[in-house]
């Protein structure tokens, strides 16, 4: 049964994209296509007096230059917002072209159209607006001081919404505490930077009355939602069809106005229209994430267990509202991880600014929540005189109490109960990769070397998995040939090999015989998304149960074909035939192997035209599964991180990277391999170097990757990856997801062991990303504070 | 009216003669005019390596060099690298088997510049590796499968000995 399910087969994206023959949305080139560009608003704030397009108009080669005026009445409303909670008190969402108003540096309003790109680029910069600029937040705590501007002008403050997490009794838990430790925490936002800006080709169709939108989206049937409420047009009017993506991490999944403005020049011109972001767009128009504060205490008893934790969080959403309240959320939601923790509270603001908006990036909250939580525990550590390992062992959960409920809600609406997995193996393990019972010995050497090594440690628990539900349909065309069909795209993440695996085992084919196709709203009719470590488990599951069913319904019809009872067929090597099963004599009854193929079988099912089907027979072999998860199943894993730091340059490099890591069970080792190699390198960005900078008037600073630095192969390790594989018992598979843990667990590691090789300057870091700069900065500030206590 | 030239190059072996505006890139000259769209544009300023081809055996960045630039030229992209439409080289291989590859975006940029690497040096580190691909970003795979891939390209090409004549075109 399971010859695919669990093997580190190749990939069969590979050959495509290995010879170049990949299909990006910029590959796309459609007869009478055109090509537009965006006009965007070179302030953070500012009110919109006037745009004069009649330079731009006047250009060769410009066939359109659209403002909010343009646009039919249906399309001057906001994007709706599809994350309504009860604690929100306002909601902003940007125009599809803003009306009068822009939030931020970077917001498009008006969008050229013309023959090339070259020619729609010069007349962007031909249109004339009339800007009155208008006072701005930049920073999320500043904008909550009394007399702080607005970030958008019909706002009556800056918050957004507000909420609070609660367990336990946090008042009692601080009264009798022995010891209370506080911090203050500032995580900086950073972005996905997918190495293929957005892009799309919006295509009206006016004779089919069709548009078709090659778009690179995580999630299209979100966008196809948006599309046909605003377009008033039936589902079968729009389709959205993803070709190859250049990676997505979150923010490609949103639906950005930039879209809906292509697709309105596309049908009031009737052609197609094609739009390629910039990087330097890209940097200052696609959603971004992280920037949070964090004021937190922790209790705790004379053994160092953990009493209580509380505070409060500022989440930074930026100048909209598209993801509501879920990013704070999680990242509250996150904070317990793998510890027991009797009594918690954490009341969040979520605060508006004139910054690009905030949505998920890899992780989506909950790397701050495991950074918020490993500072805590290495702060209790280091106040205590107790070694930090140790601190972590004593407050973990038992694999005995699970499944364990923390006892908050998560966001998706269910109570955090952690279904599987045993947290004092994992970090035992990776502790016992990492050499931490050597690591003094090797500091004291490096110390006699004048260099100055540490070592970090941190544990995270990851809710993954995700609802709704992803569906899947599994079909056997009547050709013979096996076809599955996904709502959501692949972004790097492999499904054409993994979901072929994972139906390849019911059929008895290889899985390389099993077409995947994802991403088309044409395909299959409810979908959300990949986002949230969710698709091995609601879209694999799926595609699991539609393949049980359809090869349950090829045996049905076989064994009725073949007068051969149902028990005694087997699926394998693409037909379906007698089983080896001794006879009733025990002896072989001569027809083994005797089967039909599973053409035979599929014409068969479809019936023949003017003729009755067989009673209680569905036609065609095929199903449709949606697999709705009741609630989140919970990955977790340890990393241990050794750095040393230059203390004169403050750089920091990386000697060993140890991950253990438990998502259950693994459909493909090679792929989840990357998965978590890949996210530890967005770890070490997060942690070291990627930094987005405003000033402090929202104006953006660093607009391309000379100012932001992404890891190169230079600063990311070679990363230790080994599994613990506790199937989760919530899904038919077993499996957890696995495409953000990397990330989510790293960056807490990374700081800690940063911090420790600083330990002999007695310096803390609340901060990430740690740059070079700062920590020199920090050593400075700790040699001057020591001089002056002398 | 845009400046117009005529040019003349050899993609892939292959001859091509098109007049281009003169600000037209290299990168979008392969891309648009002659639809080898396996080159890729990751940030159009030359940092990210994606749109990396070889010009004569060297790597360049085709969104920071205009078409005009390359006239009279040979230009080796990705489109170039399988010895036949069904097969793949030995570095293209080493990509699959070690899974270096995950969106796929930045690959081409990194096949083009291992080739021109691999073709210099036989006998690489792990840490010339890093060291090469250091112009190239990759954001989804950690570029520890890359590494590896490259070595193991570099190792199968010393074995097959006369292979190396595979990526020395």
């Amino acid at each position: 049964m399971n010859a695919w399910f669990g093997a580190s087969v190749q990939r069969k994206e590979d050959p495509a994209l290995l010879c170049g023959k990949g299909r990006y949305a910029d590959d796309i080139h459609l007869p009478g296509m055109l090509q537009a560009a965006f006009v965007r608003s070179p302030f953070p704030h500012a009110r919109i007096r006037n745009i004069d397009v009649s330079a731009a108009k006047a250009l060769a080669g410009v066939h359109a230059v659209l403002t909010y005026r343009d646009l039919p009445e249906r399309l001057q409303e906001p994007i709706e917002m599809l994350q309504p909670n009860p604690s929100i008190l306002q909601v902003f969402m940007p125009h599809v072209l803003p009306k009068d108003e822009v939030c931020y540096a970077g917001e498009a309003l008006a969008i050229v159209v013309a023959e090339n790109r070259y020619i729609a680029e010069d007349a962007a910069a031909l249109v004339e607006v009339d800007y009155e600029p208008l006072p701005s937040v930049s920073d999320c705590l500043k904008g909550l001081e009394p007399g702080a501007p607005l970030a958008q002008a019909r706002a009556n403050s800056n918050i957004l919404a507000k909420m609070s997490l609660q367990s336990g009794d946090i008042e009692r838990a601080f009264r009798n505490a022995p010891h209370v430790y506080r911090e203050r925490l500032h995580l900086h936002r950073g972005g996905a930077f997918f190495m293929e800006c957005r892009g799309l080709v919006a295509d009206w169709n006016p004779v089919s009355a069709l548009l078709t939108v090659h778009v690179g989206t995580q999630s299209p049937h979100r966008l196809h939602r948006v599309l046909i409420d605003l377009l008033q047009c039936h589902d079968s009017q729009v389709r959205v069809v993803t070709p190859d993506i250049g990676g997505g991490f979150g923010p490609r999944g949103q639906v950005y106005h930039e879209y809906l403005a292509v697709c309105a020049a596309s049908i009031l011109l009737e052609r197609p229209v094609k739009w390629i972001e910039d990087r330097r767009e890209n940097f200052l128009a696609t959603n971004q994430e992280r920037d949070q504060y964090w004021d937190m205490e922790i209790a705790v008893d004379e053994e160092a267990r953990i009493l209580g934790l509380r505070g409060r969080l500022v989440h930074d959403t930026g100048a909209y509202l598209p993801k509501g309240v879920v990013l704070p959320w999680i990242a509250g939601a996150t904070v317990p991880g793998p510890y027991v923790l009797p009594a918690y509270k954490l009341d969040i603001v979520v605060a508006m600014t004139n910054k690009i908006s905030v949505s998920p990036v890899r992780g989506a909250g909950r790397p701050q929540g495991v950074v918020v939580m490993e500072r805590m525990m290495d702060l209790v550590a280091a106040k205590r005189g107790l070694d930090r390992a140790e601190v972590r062992r004593r407050n973990l959960i038992r694999p005995e109490q699970m499944p364990y409920a923390v006892g908050i809600t998560f966001r998706d609406g269910r109570p955090v109960v952690y279904d599987s997995g045993d947290y004092p193996a994992c970090q035992a393990r990776a502790l016992q990769a990492a050499d931490y019972a050597g690591f003094a010995e090797r500091r004291e050497r490096a110390r006699r070397d004048g260099r100055y090594i540490g070592i970090g440690i941190s544990n995270s628990v990851e809710a993954t998995g995700l609802g709704p539900y992803e569906g899947a349909t599994v079909r056997v065309n009547t050709n013979g040939k096996i076809a599955v069909y996904v709502g959501a795209s692949s972004q790097g993440q492999s499904h054409k090999t993994t979901f072929a695996q994972i139906a390849a085992d019911h059929f008895g084919v290889d899985y390389r015989d099993v077409v995947v196709i994802g991403g088309d709203t044409a395909t299959i009719s409810q979908g959300h998304g990949t986002f949230g470590a969710r698709m091995a488990v609601t879209a694999g599951s799926s595609v699991h149960v539609a393949a049980a069913q359809v090869a349950s319904q090829i045996k049905s019809i076989a064994a009725e074909m073949l007068e051969v009872p149902e028990t005694e067929l087997e699926l394998r090597n693409g037909r379906v035939q007698v089983k080896q099963v001794p006879g009733t004599s025990g002896v072989p009854r001569n027809i083994e192997g005797v089967g039909l193929s599973l053409r035979e079988v599929a014409v068969r099912s479809i019936g023949m035209s003017g003729f009755a089907m067989r009673p209680g027979s569905k036609p065609g072999l095929e199903s449709t599964a949606y697999f709705t998860p009741d609630k989140s199943t919970y990955a977790n894993g340890t990393h241990v991180v050794e750095v040393e730091v230059d203390v004169e340059t403050g750089q920091v490099r990386i000697l060993r990277f140890v991950v253990v890591h438990d998502c259950g069970r693994l459909i493909n080792p090679m792929i989840v391999h990357g998965q978590i190699v890949g996210g530890v390198a967005h770890a070490v960005g997060n942690a070291l170097l990627e930094r987005m900078v405003y000033d402090a008037d929202g104006q953006p600073l660093s607009t391309n990757f000379g100012e932001y630095m992404l890891p190169l192969a230079s600063d990311v390790p070679h990363v230790n990856v080994s599994h613990l594989e506790t199937p989760s018992p919530l899904n038919p598979l077993g499996v957890k997801g696995v495409g953000e843990g990397g990330t989510i667990t790293g960056i807490a590691a990374i700081i800690s062991a940063v911090e420790d090789a600083l330990s002999p300057f007695g310096i803390r870091i609340r901060e990430t990303p740690i740059s070079p700069q700062r920590i020199v900065e920090l050593i400075k500030e700790a040699r001057q504070s020591a001089h002056k206590s002398v | 009216m845009p400046d117009r030239r005529r040019i003349s190059v050899l993609v892939n072996g292959a001859g091509y003669e098109r007049e281009v505006e003169t600000r037209l890139t290299l990168a979008d000259f392969l891309r648009h005019d002659l639809r080898l769209t396996g080159t890729h544009v990751g940030c159009e300023h030359g940092v990210c390596g994606a749109c990396t081809v070889l010009l004569d055996g060297l790597s360049v960045r085709s969104c920071l060099m205009l078409a005009v630039q390359a006239d009279g030229c040979s230009i080796e992209t990705v489109e170039g690298l399988a010895p036949a439409p069904d097969q793949l080289n030995l570095l293209q291989q080493a990509f699959m088997k070690r899974h270096a590859l995950q969106c796929g975006f930045c690959t081409p940029g990194m096949l083009m510049t291992l080739t021109e690497y691999l073709r210099a040096e036989p006998n690489p580190t792990e840490e010339g590796v890093r060291e090469a691909l250091s112009g190239n970003i990759c954001r989804c795979t950690g570029y520890q499968a890359i590494v590896a891939a490259a070595l193991d390209a570099a190792a199968a090409l010393r074995e097959q000995g006369g292979a190396r004549e595979e990526l020395a075109k």
